[in-house]
């Protein structure tokens, strides 16, 4: 279904309130019919950005532009970009059918074609019984369901989520999630997505951008932004990290030593990102990809450390494992792999392969 | 309800007693005494109610109440409704300056008000002086001492009681709705016809009833802007009881008044309902 959707682009956009900046200069290509989420901590400017594309934020610089046309001196009702609010906004004086009917008629659309293009939306996100319902008789996941019809009803040239999922359920976020995933696969639209949570995040975009003070961090699909984040505030915002601090002290094929105290750590490198001899770098470890050692394993790197603090939840463990020379190191293990049950101040063996971490940057301040 | 029960609720009846009393000695009393003298002066029996269908002077000023009070209310309602929406979407500091210009005139004496608009409207006022010093007219208008001086002083006094229920139901209204309205592609005029009209339609109603029941029993303003030609049914009451001294006259209007409020009250008490088909937008 690729194609079919309009493809989107921000040009050095840049939102200023005062001496606030709020959005600084991001500049971001959505290509036809892919799913990409805005992703970042609230004050990040993610909302910000989403408000510009649909017209109710102008720029302070920059530009927006659809399928290469700048559309940036646009107001949001000539856009033609349907729109799910945080909230949803449906209108409470309306039923289902009216609210979904609202951008037809505004559309002057005959009352034939328009009955059918609702039926179909109403289908298409499984109300088909509940046209005649008004919005307040509804779930907050039927309503989530309403809102989305509405703002797909009228072929829109893109479709902008605004924390859709965000008055839900834990549960029920799970469930919408998967059926957003399904609907953007069936209707083959551009979708343009923006969240906190950065599980919504992974599981439901082609790709992903991340956010921060207003400035575009990194954006990539969620596997390799989870894989290999550029900075600390990706690796630690996407997902849960330990970063390993330490010093430059040889280089081997394929990668190179860091010394933090007595401990040495092999870490795997691309050739042509080989850090200089001497300088700080800093690891980003995923507590997943730590092993608790028995006796006889071996592993690339080894550490000795205490069990400081562990929870069992259910699929798994999460321990706090003390070391001399990295400070407390978290550590998530599969209940049905973990060797030992785990008790507060246990000597246990740490041990990862030089792959399993990558450096990364400070972030700018 | 068993008897336990009953025992219990009478503890919280003892509670409100003092003003059950105080309320039956200094106003329900009266009233019960207005509506025995309607039907006991001058003569036992219906005779005063029966002028209700008899007499043409009764009918006239009833029907003269009930003109004034509705284009008051309509005029108040259309005045009240702008006024509402242009504060309802002003900005916060803003708004706080407007509230308070509609506030004022409600601290101002009905009768200094009253007053101020004969000395605006009369044949030497500044309105007729105005107008035929700039030719428009040669002739000065009858502005005042007639309905349509009653109707400006009404609607002057009026509008901030329509204003006040309609900004609280404005304020209501989601302004992500108007938002969402325009990033479905609603030109302005359909987002205010089809959802913001519709939202405030509660407080409309409630304006409405509130205004239109205010204008039933003025006194002040008609008797002086009227200028004792157009009777209104409050002046009539008055003229009735303390100039011809026709007390079962004067009573039976009075109740008539009371019984027309409730009436209204009622029937508004029905449409109040509306808020729950039309959503109160919260």
């Amino acid at each position: 279904m690729l194609g079919t959707g309009h493809a989107l682009a921000l040009r050095g956009l840049t939102k200023r309130y005062g001496s606030f900046t709020a959005v600084d200069s991001v500049s971001l290509k959505v290509e036809r019919g892919e799913f990409l989420t805005l992703l970042g901590p609230s004050g990040s400017g993610k909302t910000t950005i989403l408000m510009c594309i649909a017209g109710f934020v102008a720029p302070t610089e920059g530009a927006v532009l659809l399928d290469g046309q700048d559309i940036t001196p646009l107001p949001p009702e000539r856009r033609d970009f349907g729109m799910v609010f945080q909230g949803y906004a449906l209108f409470p004086h309306m039923t289902v059918a009216e609210n979904v009917a609202f951008p037809l008629r505004v559309r002057k659309l005959g009352a034939a074609d328009r009955d059918a293009k609702v039926r179909a939306a109403l289908d298409l996100v499984q109300l088909s019984g509940f046209a005649e319902r008004l919005p307040r008789q509804l779930s907050g996941g039927q309503q989530q369901r309403v809102a989305l019809a509405r703002a797909l009803v009228f072929d829109p040239a893109l479709l902008l989520l605004d924390e859709p999922l965000s008055a839900l359920d834990k549960k029920l976020r799970a469930e919408l999630q998967e059926e957003l995933k399904v609907l953007h696969r069936r209707v083959g639209r551009t979708f343009v997505n923006v969240t906190h949570d950065q599980e919504e995040a992974l599981s439901l975009s082609d790709r992903v951008a991340i956010l921060n003070h207003g400035k575009l961090v990194q954006e990539g699909a969620p596997a390799h932004l989870y894989e290999h984040p550029r900075t600390r505030f990706v690796a630690d915002f996407l997902g849960k990290s330990n970063f390993l601090h330490g010093e430059v002290r040889e280089s081997v094929p394929g990668g190179f030593v860091i010394g933090a105290g007595p401990t040495r750590i092999l870490q795997a490198v691309a050739e042509n990102h080989r850090p200089a001899h001497g300088s700080r770098v800093l690891l980003s470890l995923r507590p997943e990809k730590i092993a608790l050692l028995a006796e006889e394993d071996a592993a690339d790197n080894v550490v000795m450390g205490r069990i400081a603090a562990w929870s069992y939840l259910g699929a798994g463990y999460t321990l706090v494992v003390e070391t001399p020379d990295f400070g407390a190191l978290r550590v998530a293990l599969p209940t049905w792999q973990a060797p030992i049950a785990p008790s507060e101040g246990l000597a246990v063996r740490l041990g990862w392969s030089s792959t399993a971490s990558v450096p990364v940057v400070e972030d700018a301040a | 309800m068993s008897a336990r029960r009953w025992g219990q609720d009478a503890g919280w009846w003892l509670l409100i007693l003092p003003a059950f009393l105080l309320m039956t000695a200094f106003y329900i009393a009266p009233i019960a005494q207005v509506l025995a003298i309607s039907f006991t002066e001058p003569s036992p029996g219906l005779g005063n109610y029966e002028r209700l269908f008899t007499s043409e002077s009764v009918q006239r000023v009833i029907i003269t109440t009930l003109r004034i009070c509705t284009i008051t209310t309509a005029l108040a309602l259309l005045l009240g409704y702008v006024l509402a929406y242009r504060i309802a979407l002003a900005s916060e500091s803003a708004r706080r300056w407007w509230i308070l210009a509609v506030l004022v005139p409600l601290w101002i004496s009905v009768l200094v008000r009253a007053f101020a608009w004969v000395t605006l409207l009369r044949r030497q006022g500044l309105v007729n002086n105005a107008l035929m010093d700039t030719g428009i007219i040669s002739e000065p208008l009858q502005l005042v001492w007639n309905e349509f001086g009653i109707i400006v002083g009404m609607v002057h006094y009026m509008v901030p009681y329509a204003v006040l229920p309609l900004l609280a139901s404005m304020r209501e209204i989601d302004p992500r709705l108007l938002a969402a309205a325009r990033g479905l592609g609603a030109p302005r005029f359909t987002i205010f016809r089809r959802i913001f009209l519709p939202l405030s339609l509660p407080g409309l109603i409630a304006a409405g009833v509130l205004v239109f029941i205010f204008s039933l029993g003025f006194y002040i303003t008609p008797a002086i802007l009227g200028g004792g030609k157009t009777l209104m049914v409050a002046e009539w009451i008055g003229l009735q009881i303390l100039d011809l001294i026709r007390w079962g006259l004067g009573t039976m209007m009075a109740t008539v008044l009371v019984v027309a409020i409730l009436a209204t009250l009622a029937i508004f008490s029905r449409l109040v309902d509306l808020r729950r088909v039309f959503g109160s937008g919260a």
